[in-house]
């Protein structure tokens, strides 16, 4: 086996007087993939951000090509090599694909940048990626997925020895993550040592050469991804044996509670119709970008829009959100740190912003509000460091729990939840869908959008399947599956319309 | 950036806010000893008394600018507003004296006037910075520059003044009051205690800072965030015309230069005083203690004859400038 490049030895971290990582051995080879998993909270990003010179140790060694290594700025860590994408993008909102992909080391003739050449440049890296961006437009015009696309290609553009990626696939459909892994078999097949992490263990399972697990801060175990199954990493990373993934569907109510019929969103979203009954789970599932998120943002009051909603049986008006809270129904965004949460504000301003009118008019009562956050972190398993941190402190998962927790507060009829489980670990993720199955049998209906199709499955009772800008079909009972869902959402039916969004 | 700018975060942090809470407060107190050391009559009952009724205006309209600050807009019109407002409410009742003699009600419809031009003025800046679109910065340097000229050509270049009968009547409200406080530091007072509970404690203050913070996520969470901001602006409009009302019995008249830089100088309070100029987090007592640095400042330079009054502004520059680092370097990360 070859030597490692970059490792880490002993290393322990502490933020004040609270340790996360204690002690972790660890090592990078070349043409390796190696992944890191583990809960939400046990350390995977803070240890990625050790190595890749974004946080300093409390403790022990970095150790590159075998010698101990301090490193003193990011600049000199991207010298070295070293390149990581983040959990959470940097990305400059305002400036344009291109040039983000190339901020900090544009390229240049003479004094003069060269822009034609970026331009050329991000075009073919996006097109290796396979992804539509213009490499012209501005980042906040893009889509999330779309955005991480971004990342890996600024990624891509560097000449990485050690490539390190926090939850790259988050965010990405099944065929953007195959996209995503055939750029990083290549570049293992170059010589480069890749480190990464995610919550889907059967992604983990076909791309990984290596697996090591963290639990609470500590090694728990490393092995050849041969000699585990995700079994094992499932009951590894949790420290017990996990039941089923999916709670039993419960049977839906035949009353209808929301019915949407012929909504538009200009450019987006055309005629899109579907009904939601009491107490059912819905799914609408569809590639990213066709349709999906924009259509519940109008549901939802969040985007103008045409047509008509009607929630039990009352009109909703389009673009009045808190209207549409106080009749009851919700959404949940996708876009955590860009729309879900305020990420230097508490936990509890986070919990209660979007019901503050409840907690005490005209003052707000705090204790009521510190009792709301103590039922949301002991109802959503939330992991808190500290009570009064920051939420951009908070792990991702956790971030996500609190998102959950916030959405949920106002005890609504309807909830439309975007990508439920991002980024959040396994054990987690069954309380999602347990939770899920209680909102349910209680008698509210939900809308699960998602980009994985097992939860698809496994949730739903019922797809509505999206496919650029239109609802191509609905599949239900045992008519859902993944092939059922797949021809859908390929447009199949409807054969060379794909590039039409 | 470096590792070890990261690293300042998470615990760090904590002990740094406690930092930034208490650095307004620090500055205030040690300019109070610098002053007693200079000046033994530095803490007597007239200056104490004389500086606090002259940070009344400027402090006022600042208790108004927090919350425009907090919620991530700027108004730049505020002077030029008083001046205007000073000038209609002085035309106005000078108009009505004529038919109904120099009596109180005469002054009473005045300040209604006041108050309701001051809440016009506010609601035409923040209705068309949240309808219309048209960023703060631009939109109120405009309305800046209109209500000076406004109140330039309403004097035809020169000074509006209130009757004397009218100016004799109406002066107790600037230079009487209870408990030997006059009325402007009651006023300046109230509305301080009063601001400090709207911010911390009601939902609207929430919402202001949820908005500076991040729009989007505001929009999210159902905050009605075009009306919050929109009555930001009002009640800056509002505060502008209270303290008109407390100003104008002062001198009893208005010019071009009335509220001249008083904009400035409300902005420089709110940052001193801790509140985020890129909005999302304000504190309207630190706006208080940043206008009594501001006045102490130029009290000082006055009382002593240490350094010349006419570097007032290059020292309250300097302090501005120090607040504004000292937020830099403890805000939280962004
Ligand atoms: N700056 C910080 N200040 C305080 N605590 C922090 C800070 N950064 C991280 N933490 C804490 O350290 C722990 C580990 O966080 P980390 O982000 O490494 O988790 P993770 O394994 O990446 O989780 P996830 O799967 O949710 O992304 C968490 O409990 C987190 O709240
Ligand atoms: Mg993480």
């Amino acid at each position: 086996m070859s030597e490692p490049i970059l490792a880490l030895k002993g290393v322990t971290k502490s933020f004040g007087p609270i340790e996360v990582l204690h002690g972790v051995d660890f090592a990078l080879r070349p043409g390796e993939v190696h992944a890191l998993i583990g809960e939400n909270g046990a350390g995977k990003s803070t240890t990625m951000k050790i190595l890749a010179g974004y946080l300093s140790q409390t403790r022990g060694e970095i150790i590159l090509d075998g010698k101990p290594i301090e490193f003193t700025g990011s600049d000199q860590v991207e010298d070295l090599g070293i390149i990581m994408i983040h959990q959470e993008f940097n990305l400059a909102e305002h400036l344009s694909v291109d040039q983000n992909v190339f901020l900090g080391r544009e390229l240049k003739r003479g004094w003069r940048l060269d822009h034609r050449a970026m331009r050329t440049r991000t075009a073919e890296l996006m097109s290796r990626l396979e992804s539509r961006a213009d490499p012209a437009t501005p980042v906040s015009e893009i889509s999330v997925p779309e955005k991480q696309m971004v990342e890996i290609a600024k990624a891509l553009s560097r000449q990485a020895r050690v490539l390190i990626m926090d939850e790259p696939t988050a965010v990405l459909t099944e065929r953007e993550t195959e996209v995503l892994f055939r750029q990083v078999e290549r570049l293992r097949d170059e010589g480069v040592a890749i480190l990464y992490t995610s919550h889907k263990l059967g992604e983990v399972k076909r791309i990984a050469d290596r697996v090591t697990v963290l639990r609470d801060g500590i090694m728990v175990r490393s092995d050849l991804i041969d000699d585990v199954t995700e079994d094992d990493m499932a009951t590894a990373m949790v420290g017990r044996e996990l039941s089923d993934l999916y709670p039993p569907k419960s049977d839906r109510g035949a009353e209808p509670i929301l019915e949407v019929s012929n909504v538009s969103v200009r450019g987006v979203v055309e005629n899109a119709s579907l009904t939601l009954h009491r107490g059912e789970v819905l799914g609408i599932g569809g590639l990213v970008g066709s349709g999906r998120t924009e259509l519940a943002e109008a549901i939802a009051g969040l985007r103008p829009r045409t047509g008509t909603v009607m929630l039990k049986g009352q009109p909703l008006a389009a673009g009045q959100v808190a209207q549409a809270m106080k009749a009851g129904l919700v959404y949940l965004t996708e876009d955590r740190k860009g729309a879900g949460l305020l990420l230097e504000k508490s936990l509890r301003e986070n919990l209660t912003l979007p019901l503050l009118k409840d907690f005490g008019r005209p003052l707000i009562d705090r204790k009521r509000e510190e009792a709301a956050l103590d039922r949301a972190i002991e109802d959503f398993a939330i992991k808190v460091p500290a009570r009064n941190m920051a939420v951009g402190d908070l792990s991702g998962g956790n971030q996500q729990k609190l998102l959950l927790a916030k959405t949920l507060l106002s005890d609504p009829d309807v909830v439309i939840i975007d990508e439920p489980t991002r980024g959040i670990d396994i054990g987690t993720k069954q309380q999602v869908y347990n939770l899920i199955a209680d909102l349910a049998a209680g008698g509210r209906s939900i809308i699960v959008i998602s980009s994985e199709m097992p939860e698809l499955i496994g949730l739903a009772s019922r797809v509505v399947v999206m496919h650029a800008g239109r609802v191509a079909g609905e599949l239900a009972g045992d008519a859902v599956t993944e092939n059922g869902i797949v021809r859908l959402a390929m447009g199949m039916e409807q054969s060379g319309k794909e590039n039409a969004a | 950036m470096s590792a070890e700018s990261i690293s300042n975060t998470g615990a760090a942090r904590a002990r740094k806010v406690d930092l930034r809470v208490i650095g307004p407060l620090v500055a205030l107190v040690v300019l109070i000893l610098i002053g007693v050391m200079l000046n033994p009559n530095f803490l007597s009952y007239s200056n104490v008394t004389n500086v606090l009724a002259r940070s009344a205006f400027i402090g006022i309209i600042a208790i108004g600018m927090t919350f425009v600050i907090t919620a991530g807009g700027l108004d730049l019109s505020v002077g030029s507003m008083a001046a205007f407002v000073a000038g209609l409410m002085i035309m106005a009742m000078n108009w009505l004296s004529v038919s109904m003699g120099d009596s109180v009600v005469v002054i009473l419809l005045g300040i209604v006037l006041a108050l309701g031009a001051g809440l016009a003025a506010g609601f035409i800046n923040g209705i068309l910075i949240t309808r219309a679109g048209i960023e703060a910065f631009i939109l109120t340097l405009g309305t800046m520059g209109i209500y000076r000229s406004l109140i330039t050509w309403l004097a035809d270049g020169g000074t509006l003044s209130l009757g004397s009968g009218l100016s004799s009547l109406y002066s107790p409200v600037y230079y009487g009051g209870i408990l030997g406080l006059s009325w402007p530091i009651i006023v300046f007072a109230l509305l301080a205690i009063l601001g400090e509970i709207v911010m911390r404690h009601t939902a609207f203050g929430r919402h202001c800072a949820a908005i500076g913070s991040n729009e989007k996520v505001a929009r999210y969470s159902s905050v009605h965030v075009q009306r919050v901001k929109l009555a930001t602006y009002v009640l800056l409009g509002l505060s502008v015309g209270i303290a008109v009302v407390m100003y104008v019995p002062r001198l009893g008249s208005a010019s071009a230069t009335t509220g001249l830089l008083w904009e400035l100088e409300a902005i420089a309070a709110v940052i001193i005083g801790g509140t985020l100029l890129k909005g999302g987090f304000g504190r309207v007592w630190g706006t208080v203690v940043g206008v009594l640095i501001l006045s102490l400042i130029s009290n000082l330079l006055n009382l002593t004859d240490f350094v010349s009054p006419y570097l007032n502004g290059a020292i309250q520059g300097v302090v501005i400038i120090l607040a504004v680092v000292l937020q830099r370097n403890s805000g939280p990360a962004r």
